[in-house]
């Protein structure tokens, strides 16, 4: 390592990778342009053919109607309850699983930043619900944690009823009594561990020789977590708010399989794909998802600002 | 954890403050037995899982939860496709494929453009950078009615091969993220080297850049197959009975009656297996994938 840094090139050398010719530059090129045409026809056409579809009257059940439609989509998004509610239960959603995963994440990774028996072990135990395929969770705490008859919860229940000789534990129908809830449930148990995994990684990078000046400065647990290690932490919590936030606004598996959309826990990603297979409404279907792709980009603008003062520090180093 | 250390010697040398040092120590072990809870909490849905893939239905069907109830392979018997006739193994084989599949496809395109982005920059390579980025803020939802169309439209509708390029695109902007970060910690010296003895890009990038961020390429191919492995949403629409892959097959699941717990957790811990074996080999660059390279 250090005979490397010692040929390392001299900063003159950077001005002049700038002054580059056209066809220096073009060689440069070379090697990005077949990731990101691809990407450009795969991600970027897509959007803007749904975009012109939004506009468009178009129906599989009715092909003669076929045509531009105006506002009409977006009219009836905006007026259709179902689909108000389609809204809010994606925001609801979201900002539930994303606060109470950041705040349970934040908890479990400071738990974690200590040295203490068994601690890799307990990591590994932590990071696995996100390594459960998102279907496969949603089944598993569909059929065996929250079923009413032989599902886990009500077997605890009945369990710890049972100890104290009691045979008529009460038994809750967990998802129809709280079906938003049981996804909730669902996606926290599943999310935490990316949250504390990042947040983790945020606690160690604290600089140890300013929380050592702190304690011997005499400051106590609680005035160091919250004059340094919060404000430390600020840049990692949000980061991990909005990636969160990115991948939970999607969520299609949970909603699919625990309820299927019923009871009213239908979001956008189900409403969407719904409308695209149940009503081949393929207009407003495309309507939908431009609501969706303009509320996420009011997230991802935060996320790219905070993802560049992050790699601007990375820079600064 | 640093600040704990000398805590702990104090106690050691200086017996004069016993009395709080105890209660200390206790708070530790309290705050230690905590952890483990939580941990054996969040891993009780998955070792519950694992058993109940073991035991007969009717066993897994009791309430309270039989733990000890005798072991048997019955529930894998049945989802391998017993009495119902049912068989996973094409829909395994698709998933492996589209994972296994986009995931070469994604390394193959994204060395060349983190070389791009990194050892000798485009202009404007943060712009580029942004825009990957991007690509990924935007839901797929909103994309998959166009694609779908455009799928039935060339007739690609229920095929393999249309879902591999659509995971390709899925996750090529998290591996060019990722690679990039790992490219950027090699020191630019032994870039140097390389381009003075008038290697080629594809030389400089099989002979040098390749085994340098080996470790790197790894742990990127192996998130990337944990996205596609997972993805249920695009698969639902774009495949049905030929190329449906494994989280499709789970969604049989979904209104099941009777029965069957035994052999839904044998289906859904087949099913995660691949994931977490890829998922614990690449625990160690996990946080950097997730955050796409922003976190180390």
């Amino acid at each position: 390592m250090s005979t490397t840094t010692a040929i390392a090139p001299p900063p003159a050398h950077v001005p002049n990778q700038l002054e580059l010719t056209p066809k220096q530059a073009w060689i440069r090129r070379i090697p990005l342009l077949p990731a990101l045409v691809f990407t450009i026809i795969l991600t970027q056409l897509p959007f803007v053919a749904t975009l012109v579809i939004s506009f468009m009257n178009w129906n599989a059940y009715r092909p003669d109607l076929k045509g531009f439609a105006g506002l009409s989509n977006y009219v009836k998004v905006f007026t259709d309850p179902d689909l108000l509610r389609a809204v809010w239960v994606t925001i609801l959603m979201t900002v539930t699983v994303v606060l109470v995963s950041l705040v349970l994440g934040l908890c479990i990774a400071l738990l974690l930043n200590r040295v203490f028996l068994g601690r890799g072990l307990v990591r590994t135990m932590m990071i696995t619900p996100f390594l459960i395929v998102p279907v496969a969770a949603a089944l598993l705490f569909k059929h065996a944690i929250y079923n009413p008859i032989f599902g886990l919860l009500n077997g605890v229940i009945t369990w710890v009823w049972g100890i104290f000789g009691s045979d008529n534990a009460p038994q809750v129908d967990w998802i129809t009594q709280f079906p938003l809830g049981s996804i909730e449930v669902t996606l926290i148990w599943q999310w935490t561990p990316f949250m504390t995994l990042i947040l983790l990684a945020g606690l160690q990078s604290r600089p140890a020789e300013v929380l050592e000046a702190a304690a011997v400065d005499g400051a106590n647990p609680w005035q160091m977590f919250t004059h340094m290690t919060l404000p430390h932490m600020r840049q990692y919590l949000e980061l991990a708010g909005l990636l969160g936030a990115i991948y939970v606004v999607q969520t299609f598996d949970a909603v699919y399989t625990i309820t299927s959309g019923a009871l009213g826990t239908a979001n956008l990603p189900f409403t969407i794909y719904q409308t695209l297979f149940t009503a081949q409404d393929y207009g407003l279907a495309s309507a939908q998802g431009v609501i969706v792709v303009l509320g996420s980009i009011l997230i991802a603008t935060f996320a790219v600002k905070n993802v560049s003062s992050l790699l601007a520090k990375d820079d600064g180093k | 954890m640093t600040t704990t250390a000398p805590a702990g010697t104090m106690t050691a040398t200086r017996p004069a403050p016993s009395k709080p040092a105890s209660k200390n120590q206790l708070g530790k072990s309290a705050l230690t037995v905590l952890t483990w809870l939580i941990g054996l909490l969040f891993i009780t849905p998955v070792l519950y899982m694992v058993l109940t893939s073991f035991h007969s239905e009717i066993d897994a069907a009791s309430n309270p939860p039989d733990i000890f109830a005798p072991l048997t392979l019955d529930g894998y018997r049945a989802f391998f496709g017993g009495e119902s006739g049912a068989n996973p193994w094409p829909s395994l084989i698709n998933s492996a494929w589209a994972s296994v599949g986009s995931t070469i496809l994604v390394i193959v395109l994204a060395i060349p453009a983190a070389y791009a982005l990194s050892v000798k920059p485009v202009r404007k390579w943060t712009d580029v950078m942004f825009f990957f980025l991007t690509t990924k803020m935007l839901p797929a939802v909103a994309g998959l009615m166009p694609i779908y169309l455009i799928a039935a439209g060339i007739g690609l509708l229920d095929n393999i091969w249309f879902l591999m390029i659509i995971y390709t695109a899925m996750n090529l902007p998290i591996a060019i993220w990722m690679l990039r970060s790992f490219l950027a910690d090699v020191p630019p010296a032994l870039f140097e080297a390389a381009s003075i003895d008038g290697a080629n890009l594809v030389q400089t990038l099989r002979r040098i850049i390749m085994p340098i961020i080996s470790p790197g390429i790894a742990a990127t191919a192996l998130i990337c197959f944990i996205f596609a492995w997972n993805e249920l949403l695009f698969a639902k629409v774009l495949t049905g009975v030929v190329a449906q892959t494994a989280p499709v097959y789970l969604t049989g699941f979904v209104t099941s009656q009777g029965l069957f717990l035994a052999q839904l957790c044998a289906a859904t811990t087949v099913v995660c297996l691949p994931v977490l074996i890829a998922g614990f080999a690449a625990q160690d660059k996990l946080v950097q994938g997730l955050s796409l390279g922003a976190v180390k």
